[in-house]
């Protein structure tokens, strides 16, 4: 089980949260505009990282807000945490 | 072995007291032999000791042949006296139930009337038909299985497997339900140290001394490790055990400091979370229920000191598997712990002082020491010496090649070896014990769970651990050092530097002034030396075990390797070496030791194989804990819920809920009403007069704030701008992709307030996907989200007199069709609470929702059934609720919908707010593919005889003439009997549905003899069967 | 007990005890979730008499009122049940303008008490958290989970947790607590 340090409220069980998915997918402002390649581009394809991965979380059981992290997929090593919206941090 | 274990076990008193046990030393070791045991083994009554191992028993008994090989069902003995033993497997009983079987004999403790009993072996351990398989074991070489039962394929699951496994094997799993309880645990420290020998003592006194919160657990009752059986070393001039019993209780002291023996280390975890089985009750006679019989510790250490010592290793020669061939550190261990004597007559093979040590424990109890055969070629020393001043017979640059006796051992044919490798002439000397003494295995299993890196140190032939990849430092025999002061000092070094980096430190180190005979611990690693030509053997048939409990051999790696199998994983799986329930703690090292003989390549070339969890077999009780039964899962259950069991509810699980499937009668002679019946009644009681129906589980979301409305059109597909204060609106919502999630009525409560409800499957997954939204795309909007699921209790009053009921009850509200028009709300009191009550229903007819607070929901819910009586008011359940709505074409997520539907495709497109720019799931609609006019869509369908009930999930298909393959148009997702109707109706999803509305369709159905398919025919329809005009809502 | 098995309902006061540890189940409280930003989070505390902690995972207490911080924009608060309505009015006059969040969830859940000097052991039978006073001192609340419940973990005191759990959750928590107290006698 995963110690994952929440931005707002330290490191917790990994009981406490829920898996969001690949972070930094924005909904695109204007859909309409997409062509249907480029919209089923957002909807399905993700990255499949070995290696550091940028990831959303959710504090569900805790603070409840989502969160991004960067974790290595081989190891399950976080190297951190950051509030939604913050951009992704240089990997350390 | 007798299909009924009670045979075996039997409830029959012995016949005589047990006898007194012959092996028994008089004096010493850490038994109390003023307490007398009785157990049963295979039947017969043997006397033990408190303070004995099952193993250690039944050796002071002479009872080495406890257990049949895996594969050859050879005789098999006690080879260790610990956690790496791999042949004497034992199935433990209380009762038919608490039967666990494969437990290993020398970890299981003794109480009073304890009963055990052997495992692979039929009719009898000494005499076991299945030992045919040794005679013919030049047939069943490595991958036997695999190359032999190849053909025909679906004979493998059915023929073969069956076959090999009932003839292979472990113990067999009991027949009744674990009575016992198991609970768990989460416990964090700063230092968890794994092993209470020298090492691990010294570790967690050192973290102890400087503050950290410690947890020290061992897998034996009792801590100590090594220092348990060793008699001649001091520690602080104190003998080791009293430093043991000192060190424990300074440390049972600390109040930091949590002291776990018999409780297993068993899996290693990311982020140094650790799985530990704390055996609580095993060993006692009368286990109280109120205790578990076992506890998962989940732990979380900041630091971990790996000390789980070190395992010896036996050695690889011919015939090396007989009962009564032993390790020599075990035969040690049961002389000096256990006071009991392995045998009278003894060769000791060796290749380090180890089996010095044992061989002149055992002579001074008076054991024969036939032989000491050193394998090494110049050896020396303190315990030499002290071998030789006791006249014990010492060869050097020795091999074993090959031994005797049928269920025990009873010769040994040594050779010397010349100083060119060749093997001189056998000396063939009689015995009853032979002792192995093959050099050390650090105990790294953990590191290398924890992803650490082994690295192998030539001079001890061994791999230890390398490089951490999580927060944990090996001490003692787990990291190579053997020696006592090493161990102590190791440990204790690896004890303070765990607690300075979980941040605890100030502790002023400690000396441990040790006297301790030094000694060559050196290790040899691949199978002995041994005559090129076998001398009048049979080739074939000389096998020298390297996995005792899977029954591979020396040979069976050599035919690996000839056969292409070059990695040491794919060889460990080609001949399940180290794949048994020991994990190959005794086997690993010696099976790379072989491969590397056998490829020519040096240890680190031939690789290593990875250690996963379990160190040690566990239970599923564990892992179970306390979700068992009641505790399996919350069950949860509204407020009106005790009311409707009172009534004869039936319930059904939706989700967690329980919620009231129906409500059945009982007639006069006393027997219920079955389901149809008691849904005809309930279904006509709503068409006809009032029905009351406990909606209480619906999710419920309340969304407040200026953006509310914003915020409801973007996750919805409907428009919310204009919808009035006081008023509903069914709403549907869409995954990003365009398929329908949820749906449920919404209310405007005020101007910046929506009451939301969703499925009652879909409250925890839409609000989450409202959060998701709201705080990673649209932080801007001014809205917040707060769950009501659980504030409402929901009283759902539906039928022609449902105003009539509940009109009595209310204050401050207007019931009447021109205040409180269908969807429209209302805020007021019921009985004297508060309620938020809708206009709305679900069933077609005049309905109406009652929302008040959940702790006045059975009061209300009883005052309006009371207030009903006048109409025959009728409780009715989820079914009859599924059958009025789909009498009305009403669609349930979920049911019609399988995440691919979109709302065009259910009929809902009408829901679409047209005008709006975007919503979740919008861009979606307008991909090709959502548009094809051929997709499945929702359709009605009767069937043609008027009289038959499809099943849900039937196939709907175009020809009558059932030729297969067919073409599939679509599927039932919803069918009953409508008593409204006086026939069964079903809705469908069905390629081009709307278009197909008079076609005459076909249900395949198996009918009759297996195989034969029969076609129901089926009309389609449209999907709303009642009322289509929808006149009833305004009665 | 029994009896809540079936009905579901925590209505009464009553006590499980066991050595060292009992669980107590609380009565009718006032409740809200207040959710909102910084201005009008004060408000509320103007309001409701208890400023508003803002450093995470801390209630504070005034009389016989709490305020518990649950997120960075959610706070719980409780209050005597018969507060029910004023603080409700109370809240949105102080507010004016200012926008915000403010339910009414009295029924939305239920309260124990655990407490006892065994109370943590019992607790970590199902919760994930470390309850040494050194990591979760006395005034700390947050959401977490006891087994597969959620509830809001408040200790009140070094021997004392106030649990909230949803009320359909409350028969699993104290059934859940029971099954963790029989080893130590109850």
């Amino acid at each position: 089980m995963l110690l994952i340090p929440c931005p707002f409220c330290g490191p917790r069980p990994e009981l406490e949260f829920r898996y969001g998915g690949q972070a930094h997918i924005a909904r695109p402002e204007n859909p309409a505009a997409l062509s249907d390649g480029e919209w089923a581009e957002f909807l399905y394809l993700r990255d499949n990282v070995r290696g550091v991965h940028a990831e959303r979380w959710r504090h569900i059981h805790g603070c409840a807000r989502f969160f991004n992290m960067l974790r290595d997929t081989t190891t399950d090593r976080i190297l951190t945490t950051y509030k939604t919206g913050e951009p992704r941090p240089e990997a350390v | 072995m007798p299909d009924s274990l009670t045979t075996t076990f039997g409830t029959t008193p012995a016949a005589a007291g047990p006898a007194r046990e012959p092996f028994r030393t008089t004096a010493g070791g850490r038994i109390d032999r003023a307490r007398p045991l009785a157990f049963r083994f295979d039947g017969k009554t043997y006397a033990g000791v408190q303070g004995d191992t099952l193993a250690s028993a039944l050796l002071a008994n002479g009872v080495h042949l406890v257990g049949r090989s895996f594969k050859y069902h050879r005789p098999r003995g006690i080879m260790t006296a610990g956690s790496d033993e791999p042949n004497a497997l034992v199935t433990v009983s209380r009762d038919a139930a608490r039967t666990t079987p494969n437990l290993r004999a020398t970890q299981v403790e003794l109480y009073d009337g304890l009963a055990a009993i052997s495992q692979n072996r039929f009719p009898s351990l000494a005499f076991d038909v299945g030992a045919i398989n040794d005679r013919i074991s030049s047939l069943l070489p490595a991958g036997f299985y695999y190359k032999t039962f190849m053909w025909p394929r679906g004979f493998w699951d059915r023929v073969y497997e069956p076959l090999i496994r009932s003839a292979a094997g472990l113990g067999r799993v009991p027949t009744a339900p674990d009575p016992d309880r198991y609970l768990q645990r989460h416990a964090h420290c700063d230092v968890l140290v794994i092993g209470a020998g020298p090492a691990g003592l010294a570790a967690a006194l050192a973290a102890a001394d400087a503050g950290a919160r410690v947890i020290l657990c061992d897998e034996q009752a009792e801590m100590g490790g090594s220092l348990l059986a060793d008699r001649q070393s001091t520690i602080a001039g104190r003998p080791a055990s009293a430093w043991v019993a000192e060190a424990l209780a300074e440390l049972a002291g600390h109040e930091r400091v949590t002291l776990l023996p018999r409780t297993t280390a068993f899996g290693y975890y990311p982020h140094n979370h650790l799985g530990l089985v704390e055996r609580a009750t095993d060993h006692l006679a009368a286990p109280s229920t109120e205790v578990p019989r076992e506890r998962l510790w989940q732990v979380r250490a900041r630091e971990v000191v790996l000390a789980a010592g070190a395992l010896e290793r036996p050695l690889t020669f011919p015939e090396n598997d007989r009962p009564g061939i032993m390790l020599a550190d075990a035969a040690h261990t049961y002389v000096a712990r256990y006071g009991v004597l392995p045998g009278r007559r003894a060769v000791v093979a060796a290749a380090n002082d180890s089996g010095y040590r044992a061989a002149l424990a055992l002579a001074e109890e008076g054991v024969e020491i036939a032989a000491i055969a050193d394998l090494r070629r110049a050896p020396s020393g303190a315990w030499l010496d002290a071998a030789r001043k006791a006249g014990l017979p010492v060869q050097t640059g020795m091999t074993v090649t090959g031994t005797s006796g049928s269920l025990r051992v009873d010769g040994v044919s040594l050779a010397s070896v010349e100083d060119g490798g060749e093997v001189g002439a056998t000396r063939d000397v009689g015995c009853d014990l032979l002792l192995m003494a093959g050099g050390w295995t650090p105990s790294v299993h953990l590191f290398s769970q924890s992803l650490g890196k082994l690295r192998f140190d030539e001079a001890l032939q061994a791999y230890v651990p390398g490089i951490a990849a999580q927060p944990i430092r090996a001490a003692g025999g787990a990291d190579g050092e053997y020696g006592l002061e090493e161990a102590l000092s190791g440990g204790q070094r690896a004890g303070v530097e765990a607690a300075a980096a979980a941040g605890v430190s100030g502790a002023s180190p400690r000396v441990f002034v040790t006297v301790s005979p030094p000694a060559d611990t050196s290790s040899v690693l691949g199978a002995l030396p041994h005559p090129t030509a076998s001398r009048g053997r049979d080739p074939s048939r000389v096998r020298a075990f390297v996995d005792f409990q899977n029954d591979s051999t020396a040979k069976d790696l050599k035919l690996a390797v000839r056969e292409g199998f070059r990695s040491v994983e794919h060889a460990k799986r080609y001949t399940t070496t180290g794949m048994a329930t020991d994990q190959g703690k005794t086997s690993n090292m010696p099976m790379l030791g072989v491969l590397s003989q056998a490829q020519g390549k040096t240890i680190p070339e031939v690789g290593f194989t990875t250690f996963r969890p379990p160190f040690t077999p566990t239970t599923f009780g564990i892992f179970a804990g306390a979700a068992r039964g009641e505790l399996f899962d919350p069950a949860r259950r509204t407020p009106i819920h005790p009311w409707a069991a009172a009534h004869g509810a039936v319930f059904e699980d939706v989700g967690l809920w329980k919620r009231a499937r129906y409500f059945p009668q009982r007639h006069r002679n006393g027997a219920a009403e079955d389901m149809d019946a008691a849904v005809a009644r309930e279904c006509l009681a709503v068409r006809q007069g009032v029905g009351i129906f406990d909606a209480t589980t619906l999710g419920k979301i309340e969304v407040v704030g200026p953006d509310a409305a914003e915020f409801m059109n973007r996750m919805y597909i409907n428009p919310w701008a204009k919808l009035g204060v006081g008023r509903c609106r069914y709403g549907v919502m869409l995954r990003e992709d365009g398929f329908v999630l949820d749906d449920g009525v919404v209310g405007r409560i005020a101007p910046d307030r929506f009451h939301v409800t969703t499925t009652t499957g879909g409250a925890a997954s839409v609000l989450n996907m409202m959060e998701d939204y709201l705080q990673t795309e649209w932080a801007d909007l001014q809205v917040w989200l707060t769950s009501v699921t659980e504030q409402w209790a929901v009283i759902a009053v539906q039928g022609p007199r449902a105003r009539d009921v509940l009109a009595p009850l209310v204050d401050g509200i207007d019931l009447s069709a021109g205040a409180l028009p269908h969807m429209a709300l209302a805020e007021g009191r019921i009985c004297g609470v508060p309620t938020r009550l809708f206009r709305v229903s679900f069933t077609g007819e005049l309905g109406f929702e009652v929302n008040v607070p959940a702790g006045y929901g059975r009061q209300v819910w009883e005052a309006i059934h009371e207030s009903g009586q006048p109409y025959g008011i009728t409780p009715y359940g989820t079914e009859t609720m599924h059958v009025l709505r789909a009498e009305k074409g009403f669609i349930i997520v979920g049911q019609e919908t399988d995440g691919t539907a979109t709302p065009d495709d259910v009929g809902l497109g009408w829901a679409i707010g047209k005008a709006k720019p975007d919503f979740v799931g919008k861009r979606s609609l307008t991909r090709s593919g959502m548009m094809d006019p051929g997709r499945k869509q929702l359709a009605g369908l009767v069937s043609a005889d008027g009289q038959t009930v499809l099943e849900e999930g039937a196939q709907l298909v175009g020809d009558a003439r059932m030729n297969v393959p067919m073409s599939v148009l679509g599927h039932v997702t919803s069918s009953y009997y409508s008593a409204v109707l006086g026939h069964p109706i079903a809705l469908a999803m069905l390629a081009g549905g709307r278009s197909r509305h008079g076609e005459t369709l076909y249900v395949p159905m198996p009918r009759g003899l297996a195989g034969s398919i029969a076609p129901i025919a089926v009309k389609v329809v449209p999907p709303v069967f009642y009322d289509p005009e929808g006149t009833r809502l305004d009665v | 007990m029994s009896d809540l098995v079936e009905t579901a309902e925590l209505t009464e006061a009553e006590t499980i005890g066991a050595d060292g540890v009992s669980l107590e189940a609380l009565p009718p409280f006032a409740r809200f979730i207040f959710r909102g930003p910084e201005g009008a989070a004060q408000a509320v505390t103007e309001a409701f008499g208890i400023s508003l902690p803002r450093e995470a995972c801390r209630a504070r207490v005034a009389a016989d009122r709490a305020a518990l911080w649950l997120g960075p924009d959610e706070w719980l608060l409780l209050a005597p049940q018969s507060d029910e309505a004023a603080i409700a009015d109370e809240a949105t006059s102080r507010a004016g303008a200012l926008p915000f969040s403010l339910v009414d969830v009295s029924h939305r859940q239920v309260a124990f008490r655990l407490s006892g000097p065994r109370a943590a052991t019992v607790l970590s039978g199902g919760n994930p958290l470390d309850l040494d006073l050194s990591a979760f001192p006395v005034g700390m609340c947050t959401r977490t989970v006891l087994a597969k419940a959620e509830i809001v973990l408040w200790r009140t005191g070094p021997d004392s947790f106030h649990i909230e759990v949803w009320r359909s959750f409350a028969p699993y928590v104290r059934d859940f607590l029971r099954e963790h107290m029989r080893e130590f006698g109850n």
